[in-house]
């Protein structure tokens, strides 16, 4: 009897563990490569300089990453000096990490340099500024489109039957960049389709607010009825809109730009220092970027061997849409 | 002097009027008082910086840390001011730091006989980085609202005149009398002129030669103030830019001889105004970037040569320990 008992009990919890076995779940068998994959890899991130909100917004992203996923990102900050980027380059292809991350200050410098290293073994994503050369992967703006959406913005604004001058002025920022170069083509094509559209400047303010300031108090005097000013970055066309709300015309003339969609670039729109940016969101990017990194990172395709571009998504600010929450700050990010 | 003698300062104002009078009649609106003002006021800031580093010029020295005085101890003010700290304690705190770095680099100059041209350019590279290493940790500083005489500085004006063209004036204005009027302005001819006689003849050259920089630290600092007025912040990207070099275009381009001695605040004023009415002229038409880059420099590579044939070297003067910078 006792003996018995004892024996179902036994029994009894032996089925139970067995159950409690079977409620244990499974060890995913994919979940093991995908870390071991990326585990202690080493990548390496080039920004055109640190201490501004796009580099640093991608940085405080990527960094979250990799320490989850337990491989290192290095950042080497070349300061806006393509020269000290060029060097960066050239000891990265001798040090052999297994992924750069580059963006690039214009479309020539870094390109022969990204080949070489693909050619070494590194693959190369490169981030928001394209170079001539395709490497692994590019994530970022399409800038082409960027312009495209720009352009007929103005033209809209500015354009046949809106009966205003259609004088339009330009502001490049640095001629020589990817993001530079290919919204000027695509303004040149918009610009070109509507005859009442009359491009009275085309001046480099070079990423300074205080240039686009002196350029934009220049075409003023000179086109009083001036129209519409495009630009290539918030933060340098804010000065342009600072000198014509300073000429008492901040009603009179559209500033369309881009940017990264900062907290600062929102504030610039409430003032009416700005009136449309073309956001292509950091935050988003970051996160497309951080995908791309452990999809390259974990592809059997040897460097240079796949080529892929991912242009991420772009979002229309003005004054009648942006809300408290629509524009982000480095502290959420971080 | 009895002869009209054709002398630098001569030649360049000579040809900023020719090149301000074919401007106005080929340009429409050019000859307005709307663009007359916005033509100095878009060089005003670099005309302030021209006056330290003329001053230093003269005393036989250069001076390249200017640009990064300038933005280093402003982004720190406005980045302290950011932070919660009173606008004007933060604004003594960035004064002391340029009086610093001035000082540091006078010390070096004056007493260690190191040459000024590498001084600066290494003092300046020393106080960006360690600026962007422990003072400041984004590169744009927005300026505070609220402060309402800055806010003057910035936006306001004067008979007419912005604040920025006012603040050139007075300071200008400032510079010229200690250059004319005191004994510690023609002391710093007489040792631009000649470092060794001066010495001989009694004057304190080593304390003279550190006073030069520390005022030329404290003009660059009031640069600063005037900059982060009327642009609403302070970008250190302009550490990067060519603005050191056209400051010494505006300085060497107005006829101040880089051997010393010569020169005042005049030829400084003159030197902006070309180069004002250059590059006013120069966006109007709408030439291109690097087209506007060569001309400019073309134009510095053509007034140092011209410097070097008005103001042939001196044997005497360039055989002194230090040489020509």
């Amino acid at each position: 009897m006792k003996f018995r008992t004892i024996l179902a009990a036994g029994l009894m919890a032996l089925g139970l563990a067995g159950a409690a076995h079977a409620d244990d779940g499974l060890d995913n068998p994919s979940r093991n490569p995908f870390y071991d994959g990326l585990k202690g890899k080493r990548v390496v991130f080039i920004p055109l300089a640190m201490g501004f909100d796009l580099t640093e917004g991608w940085a405080a992203i990527m960094r979250k990453q990799a320490a989850d996923l337990g491989y290192t990102l290095e950042i080497r900050d070349p300061n806006w000096s393509t020269d000290a980027g060029t060097r960066a380059l050239t000891a990265l292809i001798a040090e052999k990490p297994d992924l750069i991350i580059a963006h690039n200050p214009d479309v020539q410098s870094y390109a022969r340099l990204l080949k070489r290293a693909m050619d070494a073994g590194i693959k190369v994503i490169q981030l928001n500024l394209e170079s001539v050369v395709p490497t692994d992967a590019y994530v970022g703006a399409d800038w082409s489109r960027v312009g495209y959406i720009e352009a007929d913005a103005l033209v809209k604004q500015c354009g046949t039957g809106s009966g205003k001058s259609g004088k339009i002025a330009i502001i490049r920022g640095q001629p020589t960049a990817a993001s530079d170069l290919y919204e000027l083509y695509a303004y040149k094509q918009t610009f070109a389709k509507d005859p009442a559209i009359k491009i009275v400047s085309e001046q480099a303010a070079q990423y300074d607010p205080a240039k686009a300031r002196a350029i934009m108090e220049t075409v003023l005097q000179q086109h009083p009825d001036l129209c519409g000013v495009v630009g290539n970055w918030d933060n340098q066309d804010v000065g342009a809109g600072a000198a014509i709300q300073a000429a008492g015309k901040a009603n009179d003339v559209y500033v369309v730009t881009s940017g990264g969609g900062n907290q600062i670039g929102c504030d610039n729109i409430q003032k009416g220092l700005l009136d449309l940016i073309i956001s292509y969101d950091v935050p988003l990017q970051g996160n497309a970027i951080n995908q791309q990194i452990v999809q390259t990172l974990l592809s059997p395709a040897k460097a240079g061997e796949s080529k892929t571009s991912y242009y991420t998504p772009l979002t229309l600010l003005t004054k009648d849409n942006i809300g408290p929450r629509t524009c982000w700050s480095l502290d959420q990010l971080k | 002097m009895a002869k009209a003698r054709l002398s630098q300062e001569g030649v360049v104002f000579a040809l900023a009027v020719a090149l301000f009078v074919v401007f106005a009649a080929t340009l429409n609106n050019f000859l307005t008082a709307g663009n007359l003002i916005a033509l100095v006021r878009s060089v005003s800031i670099l005309g302030i910086l021209g006056l330290g580093m003329g001053l230093v010029v003269i005393g036989r020295g250069i001076d390249l840390a200017m640009v990064a005085t300038m933005v280093v101890s402003l982004s720190w003010v406005l980045s302290m001011a950011q932070a919660g700290m009173p606008f004007d304690t933060a604004l003594v705190y960035g004064a002391l730091l340029a009086l610093a770095i001035g000082l540091a680099s006078g010390i070096l100059i004056a007493y260690a006989d190191i040459p000024a041209i590498f001084t600066t350019l290494a003092m300046g590279l020393v106080m960006y980085g360690s600026g962007r290493a422990f003072l400041f940790q984004i590169d744009v500083q927005n300026s505070p609202g609220g402060v309402d005489w800055f806010d003057f500085l910035g936006r306001g004006a004067f008979l007419g005149l912005p604040m920025p063209i006012v603040a050139f004036a007075v300071l200008a204005a400032l510079v010229a009398l200690v250059l004319m009027r005191t004994r510690f302005g023609r002391f710093v001819y007489a040792a631009g002129d000649n470092a060794l006689a001066a010495r001989i003849t009694g004057l304190p050259l080593r304390p003279l030669i550190v006073a030069q920089y520390v005022i030329s630290a404290l003009i660059a600092f009031l640069a600063g103030v005037v900059m982060a007025a009327a642009v609403s912040g302070m970008s250190t990207r302009v550490y990067n830019s060519t603005m050191i070099y056209d400051v010494l275009l505006v300085v060497v381009l107005g006829g101040i001889s880089l051997s010393g001695g010569r020169g005042s605040v005049r030829n400084v004023l003159v030197g902006t105004l070309l180069v004002g009415v250059l590059l006013n002229g120069m966006t109007i038409l709408d030439i291109t970037y690097t087209t506007q880059n060569l001309i400019k420099s073309l134009i510095l590579l053509l007034a140092i040569t011209v410097d070097s044939f008005i103001n042939p070297r001196d044997e005497q003067t360039s055989q002194q320990s230090q040489g020509d910078i």
